[in-house]
């Protein structure tokens, strides 16, 4: 057995799991101006994800797939990118919607009252939860990552 | 004696929440809704988001959320400089 992982029951649970959580993660992301949730709230449920990867295969089953200078200069992306889009509307005011009601990307109107919404509406708010979920995933994702080797390092002295 | 003390300060804590609990507001009647009435009313139109609450997390109080994101770069930072400190003392 891989002494650094976990059992073979819980390596082939998080086989099936592991899409689904990265499907559901992103899915709350994309319908963060539509649904509850958000960037927040979805890249936290994506770096679970990775959280769930990296507990159930030890930091050597996955030490070439996730690069950590990668999710670093990923979080710092998207962190950028939210203050860049906070600035796209600073003719009128800092974090000015611009694009919404403005008919090109998500800029499409919605109907008054409770309805099922659409994904091509809110503005700059969707651009904006996938800018904060991008860095929410990799922040979280690396501090995990870097917390697990940091341990095994510990332990194996 | 320690027991004791516990016990008063717990008692104490517990009557006064309590206290607290009896003179507050009715759940959903809040002191002053003209901020909520308006965010509910305005949200569809001015934002064209449905979720109202990430219409007032990324668009009205876009600015609280930059500082969200900056405690949470902030965490990063220390937790990444804390390891790289510890693996650098053991060589």
């Amino acid at each position: 057995m891989n002494q650094d992982g976990m059992s073979i029951i819980v390596r082939t649970v998080t086989r099936f799991v592991y899409g689904l959580v990265l499907v559901f993660g992103f899915y709350v992301i994309m319908h963060g101006h539509l649904t509850p949730g958000g960037g927040f709230q979805g890249g936290a449920v994506v770096a679970s994800a990775f959280a769930l990867l990296l507990v159930a295969f030890g930091a050597a089953g996955v030490k070439g797939r996730l690069s950590k200078h990668l999710l670093q200069s990923l979080e710092e992306i998207g962190a950028l990118a939210f203050l860049g889009l906070a600035f796209a509307g600073i003719g009128t005011a800092f974090f000015y919607n611009l694009l919404a009601n403005s008919g090109s990307l998500f800029g499409a109107s919605v109907a008054l009252g409770p309805n099922a919404g659409f994904l091509n509406t809110g503005g700059l708010v969707p651009l904006m939860n996938w800018a904060v979920g991008l860095k929410v995933m990799t922040g979280i994702a690396s501090i995990v990552i870097v917390m697990l080797v940091g341990a095994r390092k510990e332990e194996t002295e | 004696m320690r027991k004791a003390t516990l016990l008063v300060a717990f008692l104490f804590v517990t009557a006064f929440l309590l206290l607290a609990a009896t003179s507050m507001r009715p759940f959903g009647t809040p002191n002053d809704a003209a901020m909520d009435d308006y965010f509910i009313a305005n949200a569809q139109t001015e934002v064209a988001a449905n979720n109202v609450v990430t219409a007032v997390v990324f668009d009205y109080r876009g600015f609280d959320t930059l500082g969200e994101a900056t405690v949470l770069f902030a965490a990063v930072i220390g937790v990444l400089a804390l390891f790289r400190k510890l693996r650098e003392d053991e060589r």
